[in-house]
């Protein structure tokens, strides 16, 4: 690993200085996680009083657990909708912002201020915005479509609007490193390609897109670890995983078995295998950073 | 821009419009609903133009005491919202930036192993190993304080790694020249590399306050005593009145007066912002 040439020759003062740090990250972050993958071999009766090892039982028990396998879907349908129209829209406001000289900059603080908005406040005001009895939308919904709706009781209407909330909130971050990304196009490129006749759009699948794929790489990966973890606030403060689970996300469901149902075997067990995801996306992450500083 | 082409430029401005109309629709909604009186919620759809309540809408979350769950002043809770952000912001940009000093300009038995662990703090977010967590702080006796809202969160491998390449690229020159004039490590570190990553810690100092500010799952749990609430967790627990009354103008004051602050900062401070924002992703 990487220091400098030269540097100073003190023995106790660098443990002195990463004290703070690996004392948090001891106790708050390193002995919580070995006692959850601990707690994920017991299992403890109902008062506390007794604990059992039972290996790998409560990993078994989850994966026949039909709630599970639904939270692992919504999961997945959650995070999917949610990463594509999020970069999607992202993708075509920074295009349209690239084109423009003056008026750029304008428009681009009109749109990154939601950024600032806590998940939780972008949660509750869609709900408010959707409220079945006032909201605006259900009553623009009812007059023109004639559709009724209610995300108290209708699963799908609960999980578009979780998706609609953690779309809003998440499209300004990645419009900023999709005009980043688009501002690094050298211009000469597109100019050489306009030259030889390309219209837009053949320059935008032809050169534009393909030169912006790392950032898209990229975005991808933390728009996923976004709409896996963070969107557990806009969860919380909206649908609490309902009506009958069909906002039960995997992060969420962690929190539910382990403070509300209070089965703590059983939580710890998914705390491992959500643990084992982030590791994963983690590890992609920093191989493809790797590369992007190698080319 | 490549060529001219009057369609196209027309075609991205609606769409640009379009756009932050949407952005912004779901927040003027949110000004407007609190500018009226909660009887302007009784029935029909929300009202889309503003009425003149909004002092009194403002007032009273601010004062406290309007319904039974909304007892706590939101001023109270915008105190703790603050004093949590900038002690998790100032408490990060410390603790990393002393680490990556030890890193970068030390060698030491462990210093790899020290590093590693650092990392691993990266895939362990907060929501994932939540229930020990919380276990660990009860046990410290940490529940309903300012230090248990804010130190659990002060660990960032984020913020080392950042520190620690802005150190890299300074030139070995700086720290052969400090040495020659005979300072030690604690004066160089004080004389040269603070002023020399200014920038670099006003700009993350911006995103961690914003980070600080949002929290909502810790604050939640580690507060039941009402007057360390901060106002991100507060709302959650305001809305559920709204099942037995139709108190939105006041819930929704209570929302502009959440996201005012942070969208504040990046409204006024955008440089700092998109530079703090693209550094801590490098």
């Amino acid at each position: 690993m990487q220091t400098k040439r030269t540097i100073f020759g003190n023995k106790g003062l660098p443990y002195l200085l990463l004290a703070p740090q690996l004392a948090i990250t001891a106790i708050f972050f390193l002995w919580p996680a070995g006692q959850a993958v601990r707690q994920s071999f017991l299992r403890e009766d109902a008062f506390g009083l007794s604990t059992t090892f039972v290996g790998l039982r409560n990993y078994r028990a989850l994966f026949d657990n039909p709630e599970y396998l639904d939270a692992l879907q919504v999961t997945v349908i959650f995070s999917i909708a949610t990463v594509i129209l999020s970069l999607s829209i992202a993708l075509i406001m920074a295009l349209a912002v690239d084109r423009m000289l003056r008026s750029a900059g304008t428009y681009t603080t009109l749109l990154i201020w939601p950024y600032a908005v806590a998940p939780a406040v972008a949660g509750i005001l869609w709900w408010f915005i959707f409220n079945p009895a006032i909201g605006i939308l259900p009553f623009v919904l009812e007059q023109t479509l004639g559709y009724d709706w209610n995300h108290n009781l209708t699963g799908r209407d609960a999980m578009i609007l979780v998706i609609i909330a953690a779309v809003w909130k998440q499209i300004s971050y990645n419009f900023l490193f999709f005009l980043a990304g688009l501002q690094s196009i050298p211009t000469s490129l597109r100019e050489a390609a306009a030259i030889d006749g390309a219209g837009p759009f053949k320059r935008f699948w032809t050169i534009t897109l393909p030169l912006l794929s790392p950032t898209t790489f990229f975005l991808l990966v933390v728009n996923v670890v976004f709409t896996l973890f963070d969107t557990f606030a806009i969860i919380d403060a909206t649908t609490g995983g309902g009506p009958a689970q069909a906002t039960n996300i995997l992060v969420y469901k962690v929190y539910d078995d382990g403070f509300v149902g209070l089965n703590l075997g059983s939580s710890a067990a998914q705390s491992v295998i959500l643990m084992m995801i982030v590791m994963v996306l983690t590890f992609i992450q920093f191989r493809y950073v790797e590369r992007k500083v190698t080319y | 821009m490549v060529e001219n082409q009057r369609w196209l430029d027309i075609f991205a401005h609606v769409i640009l419009i379009l756009g932050v109309a949407t952005v912004a629709f779901p927040v003027y909604i949110a000004v407007i609903a609190s500018t009226h009186t909660s009887a302007a919620f009784m029935s029909g759809t929300i009202p889309l133009l503003p009425s003149t309540h909004a002092p009194a809408s403002y007032g009273d979350v601010l004062a406290g005491g309007v319904a039974a769950q909304m007892s706590v002043p939101i001023s109270l809770m915008l105190f703790n919202s603050m004093i949590m952000a900038l002690l998790i912001a100032t408490g990060k940009i410390v603790i990393s930036i002393i680490s990556a000093f030890a890193i970068v300009y030390f060698r030491f038995p462990f210093r790899v192993l020290a590093f590693w662990l650092i990392f691993i703090t990266l895939m362990l977010p907060v929501e994932v190993r939540i229930v020990p967590t919380f276990a660990v702080i009860a046990d410290l006796g940490m529940l309903n304080s300012y230090a248990g809202l804010t130190v659990p969160l002060m660990a960032s491998a984020t913020a080392t790694f950042l520190f620690r390449q802005v150190f890299l690229t300074i030139p070995d020159e700086m720290m052969e020249a400090a040495r020659i004039d005979g300072a030690g490590p604690m004066k160089f570190f004080r004389d040269i590399l603070l002023p020399l990553s200014q920038t670099n810690i006003a700009a993350l100092f911006v995103i961690l306050f914003i980070y600080g500010w949002n929290q909502y799952l810790w604050p939640l749990l580690i507060t039941t005593d009402s007057g360390y609430y901060t106002i991100v967790a507060g709302i959650k627990r305001m809305a559920d009145v709204v099942e037995s009354e139709p108190l939105w103008n006041y819930i929704m004051a209570v929302t502009v007066l959440a996201m005012l602050p942070p969208v504040a900062v990046v409204i006024f401070m955008q440089r700092l912002f998109v530079k703090g924002l693209v550094d801590s992703e490098k």
